[in-house]
């Protein structure tokens, strides 16, 4: 049966980058990029609007510092959701960190030590919770939704026993001088700690084992075990660095505020699955970018900062927000299904590249 | 007569109150394609489980290369340089073929970035280029998502990445199942390659025509064991059905 050499799928004329698309027009397929261009609507919109007031290096400062504590948790959060997992423990988690490392840095004094030790507490505490989290998604078959609906309860609900519910504000100056004070290349320090985070993270998601087998476990978690990665012992590894990062948020809301937050969180892990959903990592898994994380990020804050600065409502965030994580999940959902029909992604921007050339 | 690379002699095994393989036989010699058939519950799965080490049997033996073994995890099999590509391919569908090749067994960088878990993307895109290309090279884009592949792409993407960690023996359960007849002849010609490859193939189907067309020899089973074993070359559809059936109650060409 010599017929079967040549079938027709072999005389088709190779399109010349298919096997190796140009990194641009792979870009141009994310939703990180098309949220990106909305985030630059965004901002070109309160630039006109807003003026010198809004295009201002004190105001995108300001918006970076809000963000730095929110993008350390979004990181953990990427790994998480990419998983096809969820981690509504992190507001929580770092509230119980704060609480921790405060307390005892309340009883050591004001000096570096304290703050080194509470610094360590913080971590320990947060990868706890995470190592928690892991065991009982992983090793318990406990749907990671009720896990960590759990450990948000109880992480928060201990916070406030050690407290009494009233915030611990003696925070060693070292550490707030860190925030007011510290530049690093050029940079406001805690922007610049998100920023070094988000990086290795990036590096850790996109170019290392670890991020590999985390796609592979939330994209077919079966085909995983088969070829031999370590599931289990790869989740609870991801909730601990959820909740690692966790801790690690918590020490900046320290550095950040200069007393503990008990009250402040309780929107956090929604503000930040949100923002790691906008970015187009998707709840089912397997796919995802720390890049559309960022970009989720600044959404809200720059419309935060935006519509301080425009005179307009700051409630209407939330407004616009809400619809654009709907609008954004839609759109994604949309192209995924017509890639999944085998056609190449119909996608609007690659049409325009396309005409360009 | 040669010796076998894999041989199972009497195994059986039992579910509740079914038997499932019932002192069954079977062999594969080195570089030749075995085709297993069978009606449904016939067995035909079960043996694969068995001979992979993903069955644990309740009496019998296996041999490798000649020699008693003991395959008790889909680990060992892999060791010795056996591959199973399963019915439902166990591709990870957001990976593209290249990772998924590779995955669980990736390339590290070398130096100390490879101990840090960096993987040599490079190297092992080559590779897998290579493969591939090996296979007759239906698999277009090496970054896109197998989720967005077609199924002849995706079980040739399942079968390159089964070769190329087997040395001995591939074991493909039902290749042919979901696929269009295009992709059919492809899935066929990547059998012969890899044969060409000097790699034993067994093959589990239903269709006899492609059976007869790729294998060397035809393991017909019933009732959890073998009941014929024909030479692919000298038989029909209609003999092989007939034994499949029942229809032709007798052992006939070369036994085991």
């Amino acid at each position: 049966m010599s017929v079967i050499a040549h079938d027709e799928q072999d005389v088709v004329v190779k399109d010349p980058d298919e096997g190796h698309p140009s990194l641009i027009k792979r870009l141009a397929n994310t939703q990180s990029v098309w949220i990106l261009g909305v985030l630059l609507v965004i901002i070109a919109f309160f630039s006109i609007t807003g003026g010198s007031n809004f295009l201002s290096v004190s105001n995108f400062s300001l918006i970076a510092q809000n963000v730095s504590v929110w993008a350390v948790l979004g990181i953990g959060m990427t790994f998480v959701i990419i998983t096809s997992g969820i981690d509504l423990s992190v507001g929580s988690v770092l509230v119980f960190s704060s609480v921790v490392a405060a307390k005892a840095m309340e009883a050591m004094g004001d000096g570096a030590g304290a703050a080194m030790v509470g610094i360590l507490i913080a971590l320990v505490s947060g990868a706890a919770w995470g190592c928690l989290n892991g065991f009982l998604v992983a090793k318990a078959k406990i749907p990671p939704l009720i896990v960590t609906l759990g450990s948000l309860s109880v992480a928060l609900g201990l916070a406030q026993v050690i407290t009494s519910g009233i915030d611990i504000r003696s925070v060693p100056e070292v550490m707030t001088d860190f925030n007011t004070y510290t530049k690093i290349l050029g940079l406001p320090s805690l922007p610049f700690v998100a920023l070094l985070l988000l990086v290795i993270g990036g590096v850790v998601l996109h170019k290392t084992k670890f991020g590999r087998y985390t796609y592979a476990v939330g994209s077919n978690e079966e085909s995983a075990r088969r070829v031999g990665v370590k599931v289990d012992r790869h989740l609870i590894l991801i909730y601990a660095l959820s909740g690692l990062l966790a801790g690690v948020g918590a020490i900046m809301s320290l550095c950040q505020f200069g007393t503990t937050t008990i009250a402040g969180q309780s929107l956090t892990n929604l503000n930040v699955i949100a923002a790691v959903v906008i970015g187009g990592t998707s709840i089912f898994g397997g796919e995802g970018t720390i890049f559309g994380t960022v970009v989720g990020l600044f959404i809200p804050a720059v419309l935060q900062a935006g519509f301080v600065i425009i005179g307009v409502q700051p409630f209407w965030q939330g407004v616009a927000v809400g619809s654009v994580l709907v609008a954004a999940v839609y759109v994604d959902q949309s192209r995924r299904a017509a890639a999944l029909r085998g056609a190449n992604s119909p996608s609007p921007l690659r049409a325009l590249l396309r005409r360009n050339k | 007569m040669t010796t076998p690379i894999l041989e199972a002699r009497k195994i059986s095994r039992s579910f509740g109150h079914v038997r499932a393989l019932d002192q069954a036989d079977f062999d594969v010699n080195e570089g030749e394609v075995v085709a297993i058939i069978g009606d449904n519950g016939a067995g035909k799965s079960t043996m694969v489980k068995a001979l992979t080490g993903n069955l644990a049997l309740d009496s019998g033996e296996l041999l490798f290369q000649g020699n008693p073994v003991e395959i008790t995890t889909p680990q060992q099999a892999s060791a010795l340089g056996m591959e199973v590509v399963y019915q439902d391919l166990a591709l990870a569908p957001h990976l593209n073929p290249v990772q998924n090749m590779f995955l669980g067994r990736e390339l590290p960088r070398r130096g100390i970035l490879g101990h840090l878990g960096f993987m040599d993307e490079k190297k092992m895109r080559a590779s897998a280029e290579q493969s591939f290309a090996e296979l007759g090279g239906t698999v277009r884009s090496f970054t896109a998502p197998i989720g967005s592949m077609s199924g002849g792409q995706r079980q040739q993407v399942a079968i390159a990445r089964a070769i190329s960690w087997a040395d001995k023996l591939v074991f493909l359960d039902e290749p042919t199942a979901a696929l269009g007849v295009v992709q059919t002849k492809n899935v066929l010609e990547s059998i012969k390659r890899v044969k060409a490859k000097g790699i034993a193939v067994v093959l589990i189907s239903h269709s006899m025509p492609h059976v007869i067309e790729v294998a060397d020899r035809v393991h017909v089973m019933r009732l959890g064991t073998r009941v014929a074993t024909y030479d692919a070359k000298k038989t029909s559809v209609e003999e092989l059905v007939g034994a499949m059936t029942g229809a032709l109650d007798k052992q006939n060409g070369a036994a085991a």
